[in-house]
């Protein structure tokens, strides 16, 4: 059932664009399907892509808490300049979705003042390369007050946006910052990778007190996933801080986060038809670290390998193979854990200077058939 | 009359013995000090009228006045607010020498007419942020001496539980204290932001420094809060030097009121509490009306260095710093025009100087003596209103549990 489920992931961003279902219309029957007759699953579940999972996400908790309004270069009268907030300003108006002029070290600290003073922003940086004009406002102001203040002054403001690679967008457009906002203690930082990831995760960071980023994904906004009718709900929330297993395994662990994980699914299913079981697990939240489900993946695989979009030097696995050295998972493994990351350069711009500058599913089956000697 | 007589026999009645216990004879000088000491009320004026410097104008037809009426109740309590802090930063200073205090430790000696002024102007539900020479301000809104002195020596009785220190004190309605040159002025906007939001006509006063007035985020914020109206007062509090650069060497333009540019903007003597008053009631009426921000330059001054690594005498010369005491201290003009206005007697004014050293004092003994925060606090309120979790140590055999 996973396997099919894993598959019809796999096949979905190869098919064509799936149309995109309005925000409104999720719940009960008139939905529009693609490849319907292939589910196995529940007839109540959609196909609904990541930027529509984000769009509901946020229609619902605008509509939920006055408190929570969103702010950011594009996202009111252009819908968004990827169309994450469309619909969003027709419906609420000027005082809920908030177009700002092109200041991000001044917006963001505005923000953070307000969720200083009992409002709950969601900050959008036009992809997180910006965020880095930002940073001492996420960082000094937003994530360490709560601390500096021994508790008096909460932050529930969340900055989300897409994070990483894009496609042709080169050096300057396409850094990944899991490690950076990863690093400091005071945020939560979480890395979607499906339409219930994003859905469930962004509603969990409006709704928690805290300073939360969102890293998402350009590529990712267009692929559609099931999206079950649990996720559906309007009170549908993934808890922070847990990972999740997408796919199980026997012979070797794959972690990961956010577009990578279907990478790693994909090597899943082409190993499958070697004989190799690869359990996938989907990290879901960069801090704080679901260092758990890996090490129990472990026990039963006795192999790892990170995958992520990262350069390799301090990055996401870097602290994965850290921690699980210094824990008990350590005994089962039968070999060294493995990373498989960005390789260490600037993003190129030509096409095939790119591709080969970010893992590629070829370079993650060569790492496990590596780990597994075979 | 006959009560105040009365009342006065009874104390010359009383200094004799007084006068033996302390050594001392002359009970006529005695009772004549008594006498002095025992006028009541109806010696006082009730209140005084003053006239004010006129402040420089940028983009308005009109200023505050140059009036102000300041009641006896007024003058006393602006008093004593200026001189506890002015002994609170004196005791402070003391402390850092003795290495009570370690770090940053900027103090406010010099600038009390701005903060004290500044509160008489607004109501305790509008909302301050300013940043690292935040002493003042930390006080005038609200939170004891005695937290504060315990906060910059490290103890579990500071008002952070010793977690933020001297660049990091908070209470209802003040957000700091902020360490970042210029970071609290974008977040002062948004604390206005949440008041236009909310709706309930209260305003947000963002102060910074001459040095930080020339940070780019400041003008980011200034084309937001004039965009969105925001009920935002900016106050430079231009003590003409930040750091060791003075303000000749660091701005292309030292008319700070005016870099708003499309914002209002006034500039005002800032030694003077009334005229600060005055003008922030100005300033914060414009704001309530919902005409946007406006720009406020506070012409001050600072006695001490930048910090207390700073002897403060390498960039600006000793005379300088004594002809601002002598001529421009704000605590001694407010003194000289209570006296001259019969609003309060000088003795009177000593016997507050007398309380606030005591009460001083008592803080300082608290704040030397207060245990250190116990070990446990080390990893509290990392998050907020969260679940326990387990915090890393040093190694991975060392670890807390924080619990908000």
């Amino acid at each position: 059932m996973a396997v099919v489920v894993a598959v019809l992931r796999h096949l979905a961003p190869l098919g064509p664009r799936l149309t995109r279902i309005p925000p409104h219309a999720c719940a009960g029957g008139r939905l529009l399907q693609h490849r319907r007759g292939l589910h196995l699953s529940s007839p109540a579940a959609i196909q609904v892509t990541v930027r529509d999972a984000l769009n509901q996400a946020l229609d619902e908790e605008l509509e939920r808490d006055e408190r929570v309004f969103l702010l950011g270069e594009e996202v009111a009268q252009y819908d968004g300049a990827y169309k994450i907030s469309r619909g969003l300003w027709k419906k609420y108006g000027d005082k809920r979705v908030i177009d700002t002029p092109i200041s991000e070290m001044g917006f963001a600290g505005i923000a953070v003042g307000a969720a200083m003073a009992g409002l709950r922003p969601v900050c959008e940086f036009m992809t997180f390369n910006f965020s880095m004009q930002a940073i001492d406002q996420v960082i000094n102001s937003a994530a360490k007050t709560c601390y500096m203040s021994a508790g008096l002054i909460g932050v529930p403001i969340v900055f989300r946006g897409p994070n990483g690679a894009s496609a042709g967008v080169a050096a300057q457009h396409s850094q990944c910052f899991a490690a950076w906002y990863g690093h400091c203690p005071g945020l939560k930082v979480v890395s979607p990778w499906s339409a219930e990831d994003a859905k469930g995760l962004l509603k969990a960071a409006i709704r928690d007190d805290n300073p939360v980023v969102m890293l998402e994904n350009e590529l990712l906004y267009g692929v559609p996933f099931e999206l079950s009718e649990q996720a559906q709900s309007k009170d549908f929330i993934i808890p922070i801080g847990k990972a999740k297993i997408e796919r199980q395994g026997t012979h070797i662990t794959l972690v990961s986060h956010s577009r990578l994980v279907g990478h790693c699914m994909e090597t899943a299913s082409v190993l499958a038809k070697e004989g190799v079981e690869c359990e996938v697990i989907n990290m879901r939240t960069i801090r704080p670290m679901d260092i758990e489900a890996v090490e129990a993946s472990i026990v039963k695989t006795n192999h790892l390998i990170t995958v992520e979009g990262g350069w390799p030097q301090f990055g996401v696995g870097a602290e994965i193979c850290a921690r699980i050295m210094e824990g008990p998972a350590f005994n089962y493994l039968d070999a060294p854990a493995v990373r498989v990351t960005s390789t260490d350069v600037p993003m190129p711009y030509a096409k095939n200077l790119e591709d080969n500058s970010m893992p590629q599913v070829k370079d993650i089956i060569f790492a496990v058939k590596k780990v597994l000697n075979i | 009359m006959r009560k105040m007589l009365l009342a006065v026999l009874s104390r010359v009645l009383q200094t004799p013995a007084a006068a033996a216990a302390a050594g001392k004879t002359g009970a006529v000088s005695e009772a004549s000090r008594v006498m002095v000491a025992s006028r009541n009320y109806a010696d006082f004026a009730n209140e005084a009228t003053f006239e004010m410097k006129k402040c420089d104008l940028h983009r308005l037809e009109e200023g505050p006045s140059t009036t102000a009426v300041m009641t006896r109740e007024e003058g006393l309590q602006y008093y004593k607010t200026m001189q506890t802090i002015r002994r609170m930063e004196l005791k402070a200073d003391q402390l850092y020498k003795q290495k009570i205090i370690r770090g940053f430790c900027h103090l406010y000696d010099g600038q009390e007419a701005c903060c004290v002024g500044i509160e008489a102007a607004i109501k305790p539900t509008d909302h301050v942020i300013t940043a690292y020479r935040a002493h003042g301000f930390t006080y005038t809104r609200g939170v004891p001496v005695r937290e504060i002195l315990t906060e910059l020596t490290g103890r579990k009785g500071g008002c952070a539980k010793g977690k933020g220190g001297s660049m990091h004190m908070y209470t209802k309605n003040f957000y700091g204290g902020n360490g970042i040159v210029g970071a609290q002025v974008p977040l002062g906007a948004g604390i206005a932001l949440a008041c236009k939001y909310f709706g309930k006509n209260e305003i947000c006063l963002t102060l910074y420094g001459d040095g930080a007035a020339n940070q780019g985020q400041i003008f980011e914020t200034f084309n937001m809060a004039a965009l969105w109206k925001l009920p935002c007062i900016f106050i430079c509090e231009n003590n003409r030097y930040g750091m060791g650069t003075s303000v000749e060497r660091a701005a292309a333009s030292t008319d700070y009121y005016r870099r708003g540019d499309f914002i209002p903007g006034l500039r005002v003597d800032g030694m003077d509490v009334l005229c600060v008053r005055e003008a922030t009631k100005f300033a914060a009426e414009h704001c309530r009306s919902g005409k946007g921000p406006i720009v406020m330059e506070l012409q001050t001054y600072r006695y001490h260095g930048h910090s207390m690594s700073d002897p403060g005498i390498s960039y600006r010369t000793r005379e300088e710093i004594q002809e601002v005491r002598s001529k421009s201290d704000p605590i001694t003009l407010l003194k000289d025009r209570m006296v001259n206005n019969n609003l309060a007697s000088i003795e009177e004014l000593k016997d507050i100087d007398v309380a606030v050293r005591k009460e001083i004092e008592e803080a300082a003994q608290f704040a030397t003596t207060d245990p250190e925060p116990p070990l446990e606090e080390l990893c509290q309120h990392i998050y907020f209103n969260e679940p326990p979790f387990e915090v890393r140590g040093p190694n991975q055999w060392i670890s807390y549990k924080s619990t908000s």
